[in-house]
């Protein structure tokens, strides 16, 4: 990792601290936070949290392992590095039985990536989700925090060329 | 509130938004405006409809006129013909039959869905979630000054135990009873916390109130912490309500600022302070004890019970835990009374419930309908029945973890009572419908999937059972299945419901059993005649393993 997004872990963490607090409570919503701006979690913040959650002297003491006991635990965190852009296709029963199975086949296919996998060009990655509540319009898939609703095979293309 | 003549309500899901709803907003403003009508018209915005094929849609108070598909080029036009002239314009009214959701209920009072009662989404989709005004002008935060002032704590439980009110987060546990067993927990420190993960899959009744209605929950939760004794609560919501988490972001600071939360609400000594905490996708965390290690700051792995969360829950103080739509029954009971509660539903199970119909219907979206109606009652009236050429085969009740019900049995009332007769849960309130297209054997494996991805991993029963009982399901749909195996399978069933820790193991192999149940027949076509009756499974081993596939660890 280079010095400069180093520097931002740091202040990133900081940050995060500062309006979650330092208590148990607040680890999760930390971690979160380093992942909605990274897209993962770093190693290096790992330790920057727990090395920052114990400097100041409080109650708390947690571990790096800790840590990424919970980043590996919750499934909108991730430990690694994904796409620029992240495709979650809810795989639930309700969208199943309205056609879901249909568009995750054209998914993969026109991606050429399975589950849980990136592009090389860092583009794309694929992830299958947990029923998202949008149950009413499936089948559903997230591109980032965009939804889309009544999805068809036909529409993927359509979705996929709106992203840079 | 400033008067205004009427109110233009536009839909603005993401689905809308997509379809140009933020560019119809500023047509309506504009046109509004060359008109002079600005002061005399509000536009304001709707965030679920609760249905899908006319967006964007546009609804004009008072008179309940419902437009949609409407685009923006076609806002001068009904600006001038409605607002100005006052004519209804017909060629851009929704379809009259394509309304299900809180419009179709409006509608509904003009004769639409009859049998139809909103108690817990009685203002979602009317009223402007982000304003606490609009709020208190319907009756909002009512109940909370009179439990403050009127009521003992005993006296609030008084009600809610005579009301009859049971937890509608599945269970079915009497509501007033858990808060009298937390009120009489020791300790001086205790918690409310709302359980507002809503992940179980088909459901999103809670999503509605949270997304339509936050300050209801808030009210509840003040309410509930008067009653038990508690000064602080937690509301945990599932991280991909987004939505959700602001408006109620937005409701507590307002709520603080009218001093409905924080110190001596209400100008009396009773304290009370709500945090949002955003859970990270697990759903084993609507668990109430994994709930509680989750805002604990821990992997959400479920408790041993006992002890239960009355005694020690979160940081090992009493903590009432109480799901989102049974918190939002408390409100309306306190204003009208438990008579009047009780008047709704069945007598052992009172009150309203709130369904997602999903499926193969004409009309998928959310009701909300006294306890007792039968599921032939909700496919025809209110999902409008099945869609053309699809026959009912069966109906799958209370999301992954729920039952199978095939045809025969949809006469049932489904009320707690009446269900548990016949050997099925209500649970959450999800009823996905299946027509005569849909593998039972391919169904049961998708929520298998289900299970094997989201069991926490903590007792071996649930960890290595649900993953056995999916490589059995997958390999029937492979046409590799053998007879001898679905004695494993049910025999693996009754030992994770016998040794699981929590519900998601104890409930993992519901739909298998059900299938077992209702449909052997079919199940063993896939076995002894390695045929698929509906031509969905593969039936080919190679072709099968572009199935989903689980990434033990994809992280």
């Amino acid at each position: 990792m280079s010095a400069l997004i180093e520097s931002d872990v740091a202040a990133l963490v900081q940050a995060a601290i500062e309006k979650h607090g330092r208590n148990p409570d607040a680890f999760i919503p930390i971690l979160s936070e380093v992942n909605h701006v990274f897209g993962h979690v770093p190693g290096d913040a790992f330790r920057e949290i727990s090395r920052q959650l114990n400097i100041e002297g409080g109650r708390v003491n947690v571990v790096e392992s800790q840590l990424y006991g919970l980043a590996s635990f919750y499934d909108m965190i991730s430990t690694k590095p994904r796409g620029r852009h992240v495709i979650k296709f809810c795989e639930n029963a309700p969208c199943h039985v309205v056609g879901g199975k249909a568009v995750w086949d054209t998914l993969q296919e026109t991606l050429n990536l399975k589950n849980g996998e990136t592009t090389p060009d860092s583009k794309w990655t694929l992830v299958t989700t947990s029923c998202l509540g949008l149950c009413s319009v499936g089948p559903v898939l997230l591109v980032d925090d965009d939804m889309y609703g009544n999805v068809t095979p036909e529409q993927v293309t359509d979705i996929l060329e709106r992203y840079e | 509130m400033k008067t205004k003549r009427a109110m233009i309500l536009v839909s603005n899901d993401p689905e809308s938004i997509r379809l140009g709803a933020n560019e119809v907003v500023q047509h309506l403003n504009e046109a509004l405006a060359s008109y002079d009508l600005q002061d005399e018209v509000d536009v304001s915005t709707i965030s679920d409809v609760g249905y899908s094929n006319i967006l964007p849609l546009v609804i004009v108070y008072p008179d309940t006129v419902v437009y949609g598909p409407v685009k923006a080029s076609d806002a001068r036009y009904l600006v001038e013909e409605h607002l100005y002239k006052g004519r209804v314009v017909n060629d851009l009214l929704a379809p009259p039959k394509a309304l299900t959701g809180p419009i179709g209920f409006l509608r509904g009072h003009k004769g639409y869905n009859p049998a139809e009662q909103r108690v817990v989404l009685e203002r979602a989709g009317r009223i402007d979630p982000e304003s606490i005004e609009e709020f208190i002008s319907a009756n909002g935060y009512e109940a909370l000054g009179k439990a403050l002032s009127e009521l003992t704590p005993e006296g609030v439980i008084e009600i809610i135990e005579k009301s009859g009110l049971q937890g509608r987060g599945g269970a079915g546990f009497p509501t007033g009873r858990k808060w009298r067993f937390v009120r009489g927990a020791k300790g001086e420190k205790k918690y409310v916390v709302c359980n507002a993960d809503e992940s179980e899959p088909g459901t999103f009744k809670d999503r509605l109130v949270l997304e339509g209605d936050p300050h209801l929950i808030i009210e509840a939760m003040v309410i509930a912490g008067y009653a038990i004794g508690a000064d602080e609560g937690y509301i945990y919501i599932r991280g991909e309500y987004g939505l959700a988490y602001q408006h109620l972001e937005t409701a507590i600071a307002q709520a603080k600022e009218y001093g409905f939360l924080g110190d001596n609400i209400f100008g009396t000594d009773f304290c009370f302070n709500i945090h949002v905490h955003a859970g990270a996708g697990a759903y084993v965390c609507g668990e109430e004890t994994a709930l509680i290690e989750s805002i604990e700051g821990k992997r959400g792995e479920p408790r041993s019970r006992p002890p239960y969360p009355t005694t020690n829950g979160l940081w090992d103080k009493p903590t009432l835990v109480n799901n989102v739509e049974t918190l939002a029954n408390i409100p309306p009971i306190l204003r009208n009374g438990a008579d009047w509660y009780k008047s709704l539903g069945t007598p052992s199970s009172p009150g309203t419930k709130v369904y997602t119909i999903m499926g193969n219907v004409n009309f998928r979206g959310v009701i909300e309908v006294p306890m007792g109606i039968t599921l032939r009652e909700v496919i025809n009236i209110y999902a409008k029945g099945m869609k053309p050429g699809s026959i009912l085969k069966l109906a799958q009740t209370g999301g992954s973890s729920g039952s199978i019900i095939p045809a025969d049995l949809q006469d049932t009332p489904m009320d707690f009572e009446s269900f548990r007769k016949a050997g099925v849960s209500l649970g959450s309130g999800a009823l996905l419908i299946c027509d005569q297209h849909t593998c039972i054997v391919d169904l049961v494996k998708v929520l298998l999937q289900f299970f094997r991805f989201e069991s926490c991993g903590k007792c071996t029963p649930c960890r290595v059972g649900a993953q056995r009982i999916y490589e059995i399901t997958k390999r029937l749909t492979q046409g590799q299945g053998e007879i001898a195996d679905l004695d494993i399978a049910l025999d693996l069933i009754s030992e994770m419901e016998r040794t699981s820790n929590c519900g998601l193991g104890q409930t993992a192999g519901t739909a298998f059993r059900g299938m077992m149940t209702h449909f052997r027949e079919e199940v063993e076509a896939h076995i002894l005649n390695r045929v698929c009756p509906t031509g969905v499974c593969s039936m080919d081993p190679e072709t099968a393993q572009s199935d989903y596939i689980f990434i033990t660890q994809e992280k």
